[in-house]
Order: structure tokens, then sequence, then C-alpha cells
């Protein structure tokens, strides 16, 4: 039983939550020592990394690997997911995507067809985004040494002021652009085989049009889209970092009837679940309804509400008032209850 | 208007309620399932209720329950060749030395189902010996009896380690300094056994007992019963939850527990023997006993384990929180203690949603 004791990497280690936390904490950072090019580096784990540029403006770096299974699902697939992941985490640094690069490592034996079907998606995901793809690079393993296909997507922005996950106030409101938890509830709909008769879908979705709206509409202090580990895992790193309380009222919060009716028969929380196309943004008291009227005319962002707000109190903390009046702490879960959805 | 389960304002009114009848001295109410405790913690209840209102978890647990000698009589047999089938949660549970799922990390042919049916399905499609690891309360006894009335094949068995909830109720009112003055029963368990078992505890030992449902309202309504028995002086049984359970129970799955099953003292993790509150099988199905047939020598394992305050928490001696071990040692990545493993486990559900922070 001794080999109990050896520190391996699990599955939950890249989940989003506690573990993965503990990874990157004591394994990346402690190890890398030079982390930055600019204001924003390695050590400030957000979304991407600032570069001071010439001429005074700021580029944004960000690249993400996606594996998720199945390759194709309601909603969407690894190749939307591969370049909405990578624009996402641009646009809520607050940067306008300018370039994307693509690595492919595919299994020996898969399909031209589905191959072929990845790379259109991405395409077509790209021209939504208006980004393009610029270089890239694509390996082959032998069989079974990959479980079909893993992307890696990074992506170049550039950005006159950094939004960054942790720069509000307390008074700001906190607003989400849509409804929460449809992304990994789907994929445990669909992988599970549960036929209900709902038809849940993914979320998956370029949010830069979006978000640019929400930027010229009001004043934005932070912002961050809630994947692996849900909302609740997102506003308790935006919590900590910021060392401010986060208050949240679980009634404003919107959540598709199919997905919470899942979610309770399956016994897990829309709130830990992953989204892949919403994004939490910290605006101002006196402009928060601006930047949610300019949301909800758009057809990604026709359910934003405001679901909280900043405040002094317990910092570090987010607090949940639920929906018959109690309050409790929303705590980040140690991991994604479905792991490999993006 | 639609009626919510969860509405603010009916909230509102039940704790209103409750406030006015809350006595000057601290309470404490025991549940005795692990989905209210669920209800309870994920809508933050207990930071509407009055202080002087506290409200614990009792042995409501089926997996923490679990002596470790039956866990380890599931490894043994395990051990032996055949295919040991147990409930999810179950296969976490450490036992004296190994859990389910370790051994199947050694290659032992362990399963998760869902029932027991699905273990004689299993059965049926094999020439190994199939055993069912047969857990938890009135609400699984049936399904259980059922599969073993419907003559399953010679190759099926079962380690029988049902429990009854009602004798375990009433051992918490025996312990010494428990002081418990009130229990909400069992939705679930009520649906089978119906309210009439209560009535003997409620009236011995003068508490008030209520079913209660498992929506937030519903338990805002049943602490408001009890609370309103405590203090008018009458500790009668109610039933809070009559959309689901009737006073009566449901007799047909109540049968078929009686024609399988004979009452005999059951031995619960953490807490011990209780007389009258297990069930082992008639001798005409002791040839499905798993026990029997492997020839397990039925020695009591380890059950509490060094520094592990599930013992208390079990019998609402203590909370979570109270453990040196929680959330430190004893995670549900990392189980110490067997009430840190289930979806059901108290220790587990304080893990994920808090316990009763001062908010």
């Amino acid at each position: 039983m001794t080999d109990k004791k050896v520190d391996k990497v699990k599955v939950i280690h890249g989940a989003g939550g506690k573990a993965m936390d503990e990874l990157i904490g004591g394994h990346v950072l402690s190890t890398f020592t030079n982390k930055s090019a600019g204001m924003i580096g390695l050590d400030n784990l957000d979304d991407g990394a600032t570069i001071e540029g010439h001429d005074g403006k700021t580029l944004v770096l960000t690249t993400d690997s996606h594996v998720v299974s199945p390759l194709f699902f309601p909603g969407g697939d690894i190749g939307r997911l591969a370049i909405s992941g990578t624009v996402n985490d641009l646009a809520v640094m607050g940067a306008d995507p300018v370039a994307m690069t693509s690595s492919i490592i595919v299994e020996e034996g898969l399909e031209m067809d589905v191959l072929d079907r990845i790379f259109q998606s991405m395409e077509e995901t790209c021209k939504e985004a208006g980004v393009p793809i610029i270089t890239g690079d694509t390996k082959v393993m032998e069989k079974g040494n990959i479980d079909k296909i893993a992307i890696n997507t990074a992506g170049v922005g550039v950005v006159n002021q950094p939004v960054t996950d942790s720069g509000f106030s307390p008074g700001d409101k906190i607003i989400v652009t849509g409804t929460i938890g449809d992304h990994g509830v789907a994929l445990i709909q669909f992988r599970e085989g549960l036929s209900f008769k709902t038809k849940l879908k993914s979320d998956t979705a370029p949010l830069n049009h979006l978000l640019k709206l929400a930027r010229e509409a009001g004043k934005i202090t932070g912002m961050k889209d809630p994947t692996r580990g849900g909302l609740a895992a997102a506003l308790n790193e935006m919590a900590d970092k910021s060392n401010l309380g986060l208050t949240i009222y679980e009634a404003e919060v919107p959540v598709k009837e199919a997905v919470t009716g899942v979610s309770d028969l399956i016994g897990i929380s829309p709130f830990n679940v992953a989204n892949e196309g919403k994004a939490i943004i910290m605006a101002t008291a006196d402009t928060a309804e601006d930047v949610v009227g300019a949301l909800s005319e758009e057809p990604l962002g026709e359910d934003a509400k405001i679901i909280g707000e900043v405040t002094e109190e317990r910092p570090g903390k987010v607090i949940l008032e639920t929906e018959v009046g109690g309050r409790r702490f929303l705590d980040a879960p140690l991991g994604d209850p479905v792991p490999r959805i993006c | 208007m639609k009626f919510k389960f969860k509405d603010k304002e009916r909230a509102r009114q039940l704790v209103g309620v409750i406030e006015d009848y809350v006595p000057d001295r601290g309470i404490k109410i025991v549940h005795v399932c692990g989905t209210h405790e669920v209800t309870i913690t994920n809508n933050g209840l207990r930071s509407l209720l009055p202080q002087e209102i506290d409200i614990r978890e009792g042995p409501g647990c089926p997996v923490c329950v679990t002596p470790t000698r039956d866990l380890d009589a599931a490894v043994k047999i395990a051990r032996e060749g055949a295919i040991v089938t147990a409930f999810g949660d179950m296969m976490n549970v450490p036992g004296t030395d190994y859990s389910l799922n370790d051994l199947k990390s050694e290659g032992a042919d362990v399963r998760l189902v869902y029932s027991a049916s699905d273990a004689v399905e299993i059965a049926r499609s094999t020439q190994e010996e199939v055993v069912f690891l047969g857990v938890g309360f009135e609400t699984t006894a049936p399904m259980t009896a059922a599969v073993l009335a419907e003559d399953p094949p010679d190759n099926f068995s079962i380690i029988p380690s049902n429990k009854l909830i009602p004798p375990a109720m009433a051992s918490l009112m025996e312990l010494p300094k428990n002081n418990v003055d009130g229990f909400i029963a069992p939705g679930h368990v009520s649906t089978i056994i119906g309210c009439q078992p209560y009535e003997p505890i409620a009236e011995k030992y003068e508490v008030p007992i209520v079913v209660g449902g498992f929506e937030p309202l519903d338990i805002l309504y049943s602490i408001a019963l009890i609370v309103k028995g405590i203090s008018t002086g009458s500790p009668t049984v109610e039933n809070g939850y009559p959309r689901a359970v009737n006073y009566g129970g449901n007799p047909r799955s109540q049968k078929l527990i009686e024609d399988v099953f004979e009452v005999d003292s059951g031995l619960w993790r953490g807490i011990g023997r209780i007389p009258a509150s297990g069930l082992a099988l008639r001798d005409e199905y002791k040839s499905h006993d798993a026990l029997v047939k492997f020839d397990v020598d039925p020695e009591e394992g380890e059950d509490v384990l060094p520094n592990c305050l599930c013992p208390q928490v079990l019998t609402a001696r203590a909370t979570p929180d109270q453990c040196g071990l929680f959330g430190e040692a004893c995670t549900p990545d990392h189980p110490y203690g067997p009430c840190m493993v289930g979806e059901e486990a108290m220790c587990n559900i304080w893990f994920k949603y808090g316990g009763r922070p001062q908010l």
C-alpha cells in the first residue's frame, strides 16, 4: 500500500479547482523564475499576459490546450472550443484578438473526415470571431499514445487598458453574460446517455464582439470567463486575488430550467460546471445597467443579468444569498465534477 | 401563481413562526438523512434560524454506518475470486486495510451497481459467484428483498447489512448527555414505514418527531412543527411531508422486508450494536447469505479510527468542524473517516457547502 503515498498527477489536477491551484502554485510557479514581459505575467495567473509593445500599445498573449470527449457534442466540437477558448481569454483581458496559432497532436488512425470536420469548425469559428490563424504545427502519435486529438491554440491581442480579474472596487456590480452551466451539463447529459426531452446545448462561442460592446457601454473593472470549475471557481479566484468580498444573489443567477433539472437529478451544482461562452463582468454601479442593456441586445448576451456586488465584507470570500434567503459561502469546487470537457 | 418550493416570502413566514415558538434555551434538533443535510447546508438554512436552534445530522448516512466487519467481509470474498458488487459511495469507504476501490486497482472484480437487481443481472450472465453488499435503510431493503423473493440464481448472494432507522433514533436518546430535543424523521424511509414506528419513541422520550420532506420549505415547516411541539409541551409524531408519506407507509414493501428478513441486532460503524436495528436473512434465504456461503468469520473490524470524530458526528454529539482532521487530513479527495466519503455523509456535505458560518 505504500505506493499510494507517491504523489501522482490525477485528473482532478486539471479540473480548475483547488487541486489545480496546488499543482500550479507548488510545481509550476515555484520552478520557473523568468515569468514576466510586461505588467501582467505568469505569476498573476490571469487569463493571459501582457507584453509592453512599441508605439505605446500593449499586447496580450494567451494559450490554451483542448482535450474533450466526445470530439463532437450538442452545441459544439473540439474545433469550435479551441478557437473560442483562446479568443475568450483575450477578450476578458479587454483585448481585441489580432491573430492565432494552432498546434495539433493527432492519433494515428483518426479518420481524415473527422479531422476535416474539426478544421471546418475552426474555420467557421475564426470567421465568427474575425481572427486569422497565422501559423501552426501538426504532430501524429502512434495509435494508443494519445486519445484521438489534442489542440493547442495561442492568441495575440491588443489592448489600451488591460482588464484584470481583480481590478474592481467595493460597490461595483457583478454581471454574468448569460445562463450558467450549459456546457458542462450538456456534456454530462450527452456522455452519460441520459435521455430527457430537453435539448441541452453547449454554449461554446467566441465572445470578443460581445465584450467589446460591454466595454463601450460602461466602465468595466474586472472580467473573467468561468470555464473549468464554473462560476464558483471563477468568482473565488476573483475574490481571492482582489482581497474583496463578493456577494451573489442565487435568485438572480440565470440558469436554464433543463440545466437545473439535470443538475438536481445527478447531484451536481450548475455553479460548479464549465461554461464556454459566458463571461463574468464587474462594472461600476452607475454603468452596470447600461452594460447589461448593451449585452442583452445581442444573441450571445440576451440573458445577461446583474447577479451580485463587490463588498468589503469577508475579504477573499464569495457569499451566496440563497433563493430562500439563507446565506452560505460559495466555495470553489475541489475540481470540476466533469473531467475532460475543455 | 406557480407554487415555488424555494419561495423567499414563505421561508420568511416560516422563520417567523419558528422565532415565535423557539424557547429561551438552546435546543438540538436531529435529522437522520443525508439528503436533509444537503438541503439544509446548500440553502444556507442554518443562517436563517435563531441561534438557539442547533440542527445536526444523526446516523443518516448508510455508507457511514456500514461496519468495517461487513466491508472486510466483502474484501475477503473478492479476494477469493467472487465478483463483488456495491453502490458507488461504498467503493471508497476505508475498511480495516482496504477499500473496495483499492482492491479493484489490484485486479479484483469489484463492480459498481445501482441496485440489487443489477447484481442479479450480472449473476445471470456468468458462472462466477456474484455477491452484493446489501447496505442501506428501509428504503433499499425492499429492493434487495424483492430480488431474493424472486428466486435469484444460485450463484447470487448478499452480505446482509441493511439497517433500521427508528431503533437508531431511540439509541441516540439513550446516550448520556445527548439532549436531543426533537427529530426530523427521514422522508424517504417514511414512505416505506409510515409514521407509526416513530410513536413509541416520541412517547417514551417525550420528543416531537416530524416526518420531513426535502425542499427548503419542507425543512423549515418541519422545524416549525418541532419547536411548536416543544414549546406547547406536546411531543407527538406529525407528518410534515404528506404529499409523499402516509401514516401506514407502503404495506407491500413492508411485507417484502418481513418475508425475506428478520429483525436482528445491528452493528453500526462508530456506534456499536443497537438492539433490533438490523436485518438478517430468514432461514429459507440463508443459501443466498454470502457470509454463510463463503464461511466468512464474522470478526469485528476496527470501526473507530484514531482521532476521527465520525462516531461523535454520527450520533449528533459533534459537528464536522470540531474534528481536527476535517478539511486538512480528511477531504473528499482523500477521506480518512467514513463521514467524508459519501454524498450523504455529513463531513462531505459540510466540506462542499460549509456548515454554519456566522454570516
